[in-house]
């Protein structure tokens, strides 16, 4: 934001002393104007600020509030939480499946990622549009279209069938949600990857071949570690947006690969139990926003480096 | 040595972009489906779902209820995002730098938690199941996308040319309308049509703010999948792709016929 600021200020004094005393009034009183719209600048933001505070801090304090006060004041409901097994399966299996969405969306968009850096402007605008379409159809009915490809007697187990081998559990099993979410999150790990590795610059690839590197170490040594920053980006965001996901699992798992989130909505609409879904709520909430302190001075790197640079 | 890999790496990313766009080709079929079944490929054709889709009242009465509250929270969401953005964009970059955090947090808070929050609020004020209440929580998650989108063409706006419409004469709010306004328009625009498609598509709030006498579209397509197999999902789906591949296929149109301006 400052370079931004900088970059488009600097030249201003310059143009306006290039033309004359003349025009220095008149930009005076602008700038006086300026000055003034700065002090309503709040102002311009505070209806936003307004809506946040009601319809998303009132309900996270009430959510906060409940998880000690319900049914009494005390921590009973945070001991409940971590001395029941089962809570702490689900919790360490909500981890594992965004970990391993994530590690999927990784594998699956890097590489692709890469090739729409390298191919003509035909092909990458269809490559682009295959990351676009799944947000064209509505999510839940995205998940619909996962059961029936998952299913038993579903596409994907028809073509295992014809290729000679035994039908594979896919539905209600962790490998079917961590597949269905994977795709449903792929677009946000190709995207900051595809804006990152767009900016690099391939003769440095070159550059490295010439000295005689190998494909693979000029890879390892030039590429990958520029391409870092997307793929630090992208994975933070889909394995943040995994944790929270509800819809995909619900569907498409079983009992057996039920996460947080369905938890959490059994506790307080089946059960009434605001108490313990609100522990439950806050432990995934502060699990959240520990993920995104710790991303964010790795987020932050590359910007400071391109500063210094500069 | 080289093309073989180039090879294997063509074939992974068709392989990875047939995955990605499976769901989408898988929904279009299912929606022809002679039988009340999920069953793949269709044993035949008709246009049974579609019919349903629009005579019967629960399906029809849903879609209307989207669309409303789609639109009255695009047009609230746009409004209070623009101005945020704007008055993040004139702000010391501190400040403005943790604003613009705290105003995108909606899009990183987990859904069910907020979700339940925003529930014991509407229970004790009457919300649930309101309009008033579907569009505040609607409007609340859509103004990041707004923010962001403004913010973007913000940034490219050359600021002087304010100060030049202002040195020539113009008062400020006329150099608004006439200088900053159509030029940061397409960013507003794709805002817009961001907060429309957040709200259209929202799911997780909506069960739980639902009341049997406003359910929206998305609410409507979870019970029937969690109740049976019914293909109307499907027809909805298919009429959902078509009439985004329009919007979009409009703006992209729009967008190049300006380029070659």
């Amino acid at each position: 934001m400052e370079r931004a600021d900088g970059g488009q200020l600097g030249p201003l004094p310059v143009a306006a002393s290039a033309t004359g005393s003349r025009d220095t009034g008149p930009a005076a009183a602008a700038d006086d104007r300026w000055r003034w719209f700065r002090g309503q600048a709040f102002w311009l933001v505070a209806p936003a600020l307004l809506l946040l505070v009601v319809c998303l801090g009132l309900p996270l304090a009430i959510v906060t509030l409940r998880s000690f006060s319900e049914p009494q004041w005390g921590w009973q409901n945070y001991v409940w939480f971590f001395g029941t097994p089962v809570n702490l399966t689900v919790l360490q299996r909500t981890f594992a499946i965004s970990a391993w969405v994530t590690l999927v969306c990784v594998i699956a968009g890097y590489p692709y990622a890469y090739v729409m850096t390298v191919v003509g402007p035909k092909m990458r605008l269809v490559l682009i549009l295959c990351v676009l379409v799944p947000f064209w159809v509505s999510g839940v009915v995205r998940t619909l279209a996962w059961v029936i490809l998952l299913q038993d007697s579903g596409v994907i187990n028809s073509v295992i069938r014809s290729l000679g081998l035994g039908p594979v559990k896919l539905i209600r099993t962790q490998t079917g949600v961590v597949i269905g979410m994977a795709q449903v999150l792929l677009p946000f790990m190709i995207l900051p990857l595809y804006s990152v590795m767009k900016a690099i610059d391939l003769r440095l690839l070159q550059a490295a071949r010439s000295l005689g590197a190998s494909p693979a170490r000029a890879f390892a040594q030039v590429y990958l570690p520029l391409s870092l920053p997307g793929v630090y980006a992208g994975a933070i965001i889909v394995f943040i947006l995994a944790l929270g996901f509800y819809i995909t699992p619900a569907l498409l798992g079983g009992p057996r690969s039920t996460m947080l989130s369905t938890l959490i909505q059994n506790q307080v609409l089946s059960l009434l139990n605001w108490g313990r879904g609100g522990a439950m709520g806050v432990v995934l909430l502060i699990a959240t926003f520990i993920l995104l302190a710790l991303a964010a001075p790795l987020s932050r790197q590359p910007h400071k480096t391109g500063s210094r640079r500069q | 040595m080289k093309q073989p890999g180039r090879i294997l790496l063509g074939l992974f990313c068709l392989l990875v972009a047939v995955w990605l766009i499976a769901p989408t080709i898988v929904v279009v079929p299912m929606s022809f489906n002679d039988k009340k079944s999920l069953a793949f490929p269709p044993s035949g054709f008709s246009w049974q779902w579609y019919r349903n889709f629009f005579t019967n009242p629960e399906w029809s009465a849903s879609l209307v209820s989207s669309l409303k509250v789609a639109v009255v929270t695009a047009v609230f969401a746009t409004v209070i995002g623009t101005l945020a953005a704007f008055g993040l964009d004139r702000m010391k970059s501190r400040v403005s730098g943790v604003l613009r955090a705290l105003l995108i947090t909606p899009m990183v808070v987990p859904g069910v938690v907020l979700a339940v929050g925003i529930y014991a609020v509407y229970l004790d004020t009457q919300l649930v199941g309101t309009m008033t209440g579907f569009v505040m929580a609607h409007t609340m998650l859509a103004v990041p996308f707004v923010i962001i989108a403004v913010s973007a063409s913000l940034e490219v706006f050359d600021k002087r040319l304010e100060t030049a419409a202002a040195s020539l004469g113009a008062t400020q709010l006329t150099a608004f309308r006439t200088v900053t306004l159509p030029l940061i328009a397409p960013g507003i625009l794709s805002g817009l049509l961001f907060a429309f498609v957040t709200s259209f598509d929202e799911i997780i709030v909506a069960l739980f703010i639902t009341s049997p006498y406003l359910k929206t579209l998305p609410v409507q397509i979870f019970s029937s999948i969690t109740r049976d197999a019914d293909p109307t999902v499907a027809a909805v789906g298919t009429l959902l792709f078509i009439a985004t591949s329009l919007v979009i296929g409009a703006g992209l149109l729009i967008g190049s016929r300006q380029g070659k301006r």
